[in-house]
């Protein structure tokens, strides 16, 4: 799951001002679920530019609200075909993958991000998200049984915890439990602590290396 | 052969005794070669800190020189955090061809209790990987496999945290450390002689020389700071309770009391190879607590 948070609308007020016709773009898949950029937002954040133009803050303008079923698919935007004439600017509730996608199949519409895309990530508990997953390109998820040492902890280690944590959690984040205390309980109830002891080399950054791609036929 | 004066110290058996060095927050390195000064005839060598708590500072290979030229006997503090493994080794060989000898692999704090929070974090490599690397360079090649067009040779140290709340996961990391080549170590700070008593004994297993740390406190608040916010650093209620009922203004005297009498134990106990002590920005004080340690190099 892709998990964003929504800019600031002073922010937003910012990058929707030269324009008089705004399009404000819900996404129906990860921003939805995790209450950013689906078709409540959209209404919500609908809402608040109208607000903002009553309290002055905001010139006129002509808004308009759509949700799509994902914005990261081309095949779900041909839907907008029709309405795109009339828009000056699409304002994209969707992940940062949505808005390029959106940028490039109407490229002579300016797209406006209207959220941060933060991480790849799950919901251990109502409303609250946690990364899970940096998109590595080299799962190691089998040596921890599950607990991946790169997005959970702040240094990335691979072999075995810093002398940081207090109580169980994380030196950079004291809300946060440190991966590698973690792995060892997980490690020690399946009898598998020798894959702690076990070095582990530096990883391949070339795999890190950005832009990747993949194909996968 | 020892590879180093500071190994040639640990391996005479002698009670050794090394210095922790702030480097300053700024160009002016009038204090910092005073202090190197004040100890260098009375310990045994001197680690530089490489910008210790992520507080960007003057450098700790820069320290390392200043002690160098001035005839003292250097421990170049090296962390992962802030460069890659191309930049770890080119200082490597950088320290190597000044006649640094002595490395300490950390790896370092996390950015986010430093005072460049928006920087980015590097750990290309942890400290494990970084003992490989620098054995990798003892062999004559570099951490991709090429030649270098000659070796390298250190003493190398790495760190632990006998206090630490988790101590099992610990205990793998320093066996891993040791696996790699590490050949000293320099504790955490320790203020429960009993804890270091428990470590020594998995410890005594292997053939490395440990350095118990000793982290001079200077009041009661600081007592309760270190609790709070330093890692792997633990004060027990006794000492805590001690610092509370000491009038402030002889805080530090109790503080250098503490630390002595912590040293002593040690000593007498002949629990580990020698203490390194650490005074955070008060360097001065620690002839003081030599002299009340019974310690004379």
């Amino acid at each position: 799951m892709i998990v964003a948070e929504r800019k600031p609308l002073d922010e937003i007020i910012g990058m929707v001002r030269p324009f008089k016709n705004i399009l404000i773009l819900g996404c129906g898949t990860c921003v939805t679920v995790c209450n950013v950029g689906g078709e409540r937002e959209v209404s919500l954040l609908d809402a608040a530019l109208r607000v903002a133009i009553t309290k002055g803050m905001l010139e006129e303008k002509v808004i308009s609200q759509y949700t799509v079923k994902r914005q990261c698919d081309k095949e779900f935007l041909t839907s907008l075909l029709g309405k795109a004439e009339e828009i000056d600017a699409i304002l994209s509730l969707a992940c940062g993958v949505g808005v390029q996608v959106l940028a490039d199949t109407f490229s002579d519409i300016p797209c406006i991000p209207g959220v941060n895309t933060i991480f790849m990530g799950a919901q251990p508990e109502m409303g609250v998200w946690d990364e899970r997953c940096i998109g590595c390109g080299d799962c190691r998820l089998f040596e921890t049984l599950g607990i991946c040492p790169l997005s959970r902890c702040a240094k990335g280690i691979l072999n075995g915890p810093c002398g940081g944590s207090k109580n169980g959690k994380c030196e950079a984040n004291k809300d946060v439990d440190c991966a590698w205390l973690l792995i060892y309980d997980r490690l020690e109830r399946h009898g598998q602590l020798e894959k702690m002891r076990q070095y582990y080399p530096p990883r391949d950054y070339g795999r890190l290396r950005r832009p990747k791609r993949v194909t996968i036929l | 052969m020892a590879v180093s004066l500071l190994e040639e110290k640990l391996n005479s058996k002698e009670f050794v005794v090394t210095a922790e060095i702030g480097p300053p927050k700024g160009p002016d390195v009038s204090e910092m070669k005073k202090n190197i000064e004040l100890l260098k005839g009375r310990v045994d060598a001197m680690n530089v800190t490489d910008h210790q708590s992520s507080v960007m500072r003057y450098p700790s290979i820069g320290g390392c020189l200043l002690i160098k030229e001035m005839g003292g006997e250097p421990v170049l503090q090296m962390t992962t955090r802030d460069r890659n493994r191309i930049a770890l080794q080119a200082e490597l060989l950088f320290a190597y061809s000044r006649g640094i000898r002595n490395v300490l692999c950390l790896t370092g704090d996390a950015v986010e209790i430093g005072d460049h929070k928006e920087a980015k974090p590097v750990f290309d490599v942890d400290s494990v990987q970084l003992i490989r690397m620098i054995k990798t360079m003892e062999s004559g090649k570099d951490f991709a496999g090429n030649n270098l067009n000659g070796k390298v040779e250190f003493f190398i140290g790495a760190s632990c945290s006998p206090e630490a709340h988790s101590i099992k996961p610990q205990l793998i990391k320093f066996e891993k450390k040791v696996a790699s080549g590490a050949k000293f170590f320099q504790t955490q700070g320790i203020y429960d002689v009993s804890s270091l008593r428990r470590f020594m004994q998995f410890a005594r297993q292997f053939d490395v020389k440990v350095l118990a740390g000793i982290i001079v406190l200077f009041s009661y608040r600081m007592a309760l700071y270190m609790n709070e916010n330093v890692p792997g650093v633990s004060v027990p209620d006794e000492i805590l309770e001690e610092l509370r009922n000491t009038d402030k203004t002889q805080a530090l005297k109790k503080g250098v009391e503490i630390a002595a009498r912590t040293i002593r134990a040690i000593k007498d106990e002949n629990l580990c190879d020698g203490v390194h002590i650490m005074a955070i920005g008060r360097e001065h004080i620690i002839p003081e607590v030599l002299e009340a340690s019974g310690i004379q190099k």
